[in-house]
């Protein structure tokens, strides 16, 4: 009799990985809005932080890398191609940073009741993409004055890289997010990759140099890094239509490397929730 | 209103959960865990469900009953879902809240109103039904003016009354309820109690685990005596109190 009615039945605990976060966007918004007021309570600037922050670091690398060592002289509208790739980096190394944190700041919530966990994870990385938006309609404002031509390809490279950037991010948070409640070690690693990440994607040099000193095989190593395709569609989009020679990107050629691209960030996602969905079984637990 | 022929709405078949206490997760550790070929360290644990089978059907109210480091507490949470049985299996049917620890979905710097929304979300309410049972839910907590207030700023009282109100205002066919009623003082107490009560009335189905065992003999019919991880009584509430005083 029992098991006449037993097809409508859930299984305790058992998520449905993303579909689950989708099913419960508003608590997603209001986490997302939690977030953001509590991080800025008490403060005067605010949400204007994340416009303070990016202008400060692009002033301190315009000096240093620009003026000091001479890119500005070098390269037409260096400022643009160098603000292009800073807001891709700050976008990456918030969201991962915070969503390795996110499950266990959110220790006292998931130890108590039932929600799909991945929720911590995407609302962090959800924050930063309020975060990263701004900055680039302060770029796209900006654009005009540095001479840039209408052209719908550059904004179609934007807008693949940027949901190559939101894939690759989510990906990583859910893994790291997840392995930081076994081994805290994960936060000083993430800390770590994103130290050297600012330095291994073209956002302070060109990727020619990079050809030029380490030779093509070495190149292409280089290329593999997802993080340096999805910037150099970021300068594909804002930086070259501003500039009226050719240029020279690494990524190419495109439909090669966006394939490659794209795969590694797919593959990075499909491991970063496998790996979630299992060690999440052991939150409650481990926290 | 308890009726015994419903349908099932919880179905717990062989759950056994083993805790292992904490181990060490440093790299002296960790050399010798593989030295000695992944044997010695760290392998003390507990079973805090051993074999336990049930059902519960809709509309039953049930006590899970024991004393402390039965597998009361852990029983519920894997009801919830929020801890994953190591074998066996538990369903449920339909929408599940918890009545566990009140409160922790609340965020300090927030105010009573976000909080009432956020908490109210974290229980599966979308927004159209939090709007609806907004003035409910603060006339229920007797919050009056100190909405628009951070919960920081509230009385221990005042803050588990509301995250209480929420709660119950969450309309689950089944409702966990973990040592709620320490909530607030004696008049708020018998108010939750009565509210309780008239889930049951409702037809809900609930499972409660408390020690004070008059209060449970009062709301619940159904009784299951846990016994480090065991189940060693099932039957009439009276009988499972008698029975576990008898084992005190």
């Amino acid at each position: 009799m029992a098991n006449a009615v037993l097809t409508d039945f859930d299984p305790s605990g058992q998520g449905r990985g993303l579909f689950g976060v989708f099913r419960h966007r508003y608590l997603l918004q209001l986490l997302v809005r939690k977030e953001l007021k509590v991080r800025y309570r008490r403060s005067v600037l605010g949400l204007l932080w994340s416009y303070v922050k990016p202008a400060v670091q692009f002033a301190v690398y315009f000096v240093a890398i620009g003026m000091f060592l001479g890119l500005n002289e070098t390269m037409d509208n260096f400022a643009v191609y160098l603000f292009s790739g800073i807001i891709v980096m700050n976008f990456f190394t918030e969201a991962v940073r915070n969503a390795t944190r996110s499950i266990i700041d959110n220790a006292a919530l998931i130890k108590k009741i039932y929600l799909p966990r991945e929720l911590f994870p995407v609302a962090s990385v959800y924050v930063s993409a309020v975060h990263f938006l701004p900055q680039v309609v302060v770029l796209c404002v900006a654009m005009p004055f540095f001479g840039w031509r209408w052209d719908p390809t550059g904004i179609l490279m934007v807008f693949i890289g940027f949901v190559l950037l939101l894939v690759l991010s989510i990906g990583l948070g859910l893994l790291f997010g997840a392995l930081n409640v076994i081994f805290r070690d994960a936060e000083n690693f993430v800390d770590l990759i994103n130290m050297v990440i600012t330095w291994s994607a073209p956002v302070l040099y060109t990727a020619v140099l990079v050809r030029d000193t380490l030779g093509e095989t070495a190149f292409a190593f280089y290329q593999a890094n997802p993080l340096v395709v999805i910037v150099e569609l970021f300068h594909r989009g804002f930086w070259a239509p501003t500039v009226s020679h050719g240029v020279e990107l690494a990524g190419q050629p495109l439909a090669q490397w966006l394939s490659i691209t794209a795969a590694t960030c797919i593959a990075v996602f499909v491991v970063g929730q496998l790996v979630f969905t299992k060690v999440s079984k052991r939150f409650a637990q481990e926290l | 209103m308890s009726t015994n022929t419903g349908a099932v709405a919880i179905s717990a078949e062989h759950v056994v959960k083993r805790f292992t206490l904490r181990k060490t997760r440093e790299l002296k550790e960790l050399a010798v865990w593989l030295l000695t070929k992944r044997r010695g360290v760290g392998t003390e644990s507990f079973l805090a469900s051993n074999d336990v089978s049930f059902e519960v059907r809709e509309g039953e109210t049930l006590a899970l009953l024991g004393f402390n480091g039965s597998g009361k507490s852990t029983m519920l949470k894997m009801i919830s879902g929020v801890l994953t049985p190591d074998s066996g299996r538990i369903r449920t049917k339909g929408r599940l809240a918890g009545l566990i620890e009140v409160g922790a979905g609340f965020h300090h710097d927030l105010t009573g109103r976000e909080n009432v929304y956020l908490n109210g979300a974290i229980l599966g309410m979308s927004e159209k039904e939090i709007d609806e049972k907004f003035e409910s839910i603060i006339d229920f907590a007797e919050i009056g003016e100190f909405i628009d207030t951070e919960v920081k700023f509230y009385s221990s009282g005042m803050y588990l009354r509301l995250a209480f109100a929420v709660a119950v205002h969450t309309d689950p066919d089944i409702f966990l309820i973990d040592e709620i009623l320490a909530v607030g003082d004696e008049p708020f107490q018998r108010k939750c109690i009565a509210r309780i009560k008239q889930f049951s009335e409702m037809g809900k189905t609930l499972i409660v685990v408390s020690h004070d065992l008059d209060l449970v003999s009062r709301i619940c019919d159904r009784g299951i005596v846990l016994q480090r991880g065991v189940k060693t009584f099932d039957g009439q509430i009276d009988e499972a109190v008698s029975w576990l005083r008898g084992q005190a």
